[in-house]
């Protein structure tokens, strides 16, 4: 009972948080204290916060199966909806500001440029993700149903770092940390999942538990 | 309404120890560039007219053939936005951390096919030399661009004096290495030192400067001081920052982005709207300051003044 209280209590504090990136960086955009190239700013800004946002997302699992702190689950939804924002933010950037809604030029650069074609995929492939994120939706798919969807999650992840590895002009610290994360995050499901299928039937069920 | 400029609130975020000694540095190099002025015959009237900065107001002392009309990018941003991988890989980066460069004492080592090669002070290859106001484009790779106000003098005036030989293809440069002053050159972003080149043409076109300052005033060390390249045709990265060595050799030299990636990168790397990079489009790019995009020019607009010196040449194999 009193924890339930604390994750109500803790989520629109977490909400604000989450909202601090692009708070802060509208701030700056309106005070002109981004760079001689804002637009740029803008769009690695957004960027790179997706990115973060997803790696939170695929970190609650992981952790919370090492801490057994279960109601980190309660966050997951608000973190993955966030990374669904934040690539709506940064995707909308590139259609508006790099393109200027010229549909014609977007449409015959997306095949053209790997680096565009596998950003705009994965941000695709979180469109089911958001659609799906509520409880009636979880519901109406049923839980196993539903768990196999959003492992597109797991897309999206690697397609996100590919984009990202794609774009610089040459590969920093930046983009193999990112990928490693990613790596390491994907790693641990598969070896969980090997681990749990080698030892058998003798482990308790897992609490299904949904945000 | 205040408002307030990056730069505004980068110098005030500068420690006092950087703010100090980049102090000293313009003292030194505004000294240089009297001690210069005490050397040469002709010294132009920009240096002395109080380093005007402002993009609407400045105006070049002897406005030149070779001049764009274009509107100036601010000093603030040609000093802001820099892509000088020795100090880091931010465009920040280098305004921030430049300031421990040492831009004196400072030599430039003439090696190769030339009859007066030597160790050259900075003061003995601006000797004699007449300073001119230089209004270039300045595009980048990455798809953005500036106009320039530059301040230098041909590279083929420094060239004729030092009497290559015909065996002096190429000319290669060289940036300096000093990990202990560019912190970035203790990364292995890029392979160091930075080197760079050009056919002895493209070297002794009227076009290609030798740099020492922007807006008449002497060369801030983000932007490659005390002396750099500037050869407004091609990609920024071509335009070497920091030389510390010209070399005359025989054959192509290795350039550093093509080194980073060869398929990417060629040695000519000319301004091309026609030939995109493989990872990005090259047909438009984003003026600093502007909202919309620019369609990009053939050799960055100066397709008359170059477009010559490579007729018959395929420019997609030589990219």
């Amino acid at each position: 009972m009193k924890k339930r209280n604390l994750v109500s209590f803790a989520k629109p504090i977490f909400f604000a948080a989450c909202l601090l990136p692009v708070v802060i960086l509208a701030w700056n955009g309106l005070n002109g204290s981004l760079s001689a190239n804002p637009i740029s700013d803008i769009t690695n800004e957004t960027g790179v916060w997706t990115l973060r946002f997803i790696v939170l997302t695929l970190l609650i699992t992981p952790v919370r199966k090492i801490t057994g702190w279960h109601w980190l689950i309660k966050f997951r939804r608000m973190i993955g909806l966030f990374a669904f924002f934040y690539g709506t933010l940064h995707f909308t950037t590139y259609l508006w500001l790099d393109q200027f809604f010229d549909w014609q030029s977007i449409v015959t650069d997306i095949p053209k440029r790997p680096f565009i074609a596998i950003g705009f995929a994965s941000f695709i492939l979180m469109v089911p993700l958001a659609v799906t994120s509520t409880q009636k939706m979880i519901r109406r798919l049923g839980g196993k149903k539903w768990d196999i969807l959003h492992r597109l999650i797991y897309c999206t992840a690697v397609g996100a770092v590919i984009h990202y590895i794609w774009l610089v002009k040459v590969v920093t610290y930046r983009q193999i940390t990112y990928a490693a994360i990613v790596a390491v995050l994907l790693l641990f499901r598969f070896i969980w999942k090997y681990r749990s299928n080698a030892v058998g039937t003798n482990r308790p069920a897992e609490k299904q538990v949904t945000a | 309404m205040l408002v307030k400029k990056r730069s505004d609130s980068l110098e005030s975020q500068i420690t006092s120890e950087s703010l100090y000694r980049r102090r000293r540095e313009f003292m030194r190099n505004a000294g240089l560039v009297i001690a210069g002025a005490a050397v040469s015959s002709v010294f132009p009237k920009t240096v002395s007219s109080a380093f005007a900065q402002d993009a609407k107001t400045w105006k070049p002392s002897n406005p030149g053939k070779f001049d764009t009309t274009e509107e100036l990018t601010p000093f603030k941003d040609i000093t802001s936005y820099n892509n000088f991988y020795e100090f880091g890989v931010d465009k920040d980066d280098p305004a921030r951390y430049a300031g421990s460069l040492k831009t004196e004492p400072w030599t430039i080592s003439v090696e190769g096919y030339v009859k007066k090669a030597a160790v050259y002070h900075l003061e003995d290859v601006l000797k004699g030399e007449t300073k001119e106001d230089r209004i270039y484009r300045h595009r980048c790779v990455e798809g953005w661009s500036m106009v320039i106000p530059w301040l230098g003098f041909p590279l083929a005036n420094f060239i004729k004096r030092l009497e290559p030989t015909s065996k002096a293809k190429y000319v290669a440069f060289e940036t300096k290495l000093a990990p202990d002053e560019m912190p970035g050159e203790r990364s292995g972003v890029l392979q160091w030192p930075y080197v760079e080149g050009l056919r002895m043409d493209e070297a002794m076109h009227p076009l290609t400067l030798l740099a020492v300052g922007l807006y008449g005033k002497p060369l801030p060390n983000q932007d490659g001081a005390p002396i750099r390249l500037v050869v407004p045709w091609k990609y920024g990265f071509k335009s070497i920052k920091s030389i510390v060595k010209i070399s005359f050799v025989e054959d192509q030299p290795p350039t550093s982005w093509n080194r980073a990636a060869s398929n990417e990168y060629g040695f000519y790397s000319n301004v091309n709207p026609d030939v995109d990079h493989p990872r990005w489009s090259q047909s438009h790019e984003r003026r600093i300051g502007e909202f919309f995009k620019r369609k990009t020019l053939m050799f960055n607009g100066y397709a008359d003044q170059v477009g010559g010196i490579y007729s018959g040449m395929d420019l997609r194999k030589y990219f």
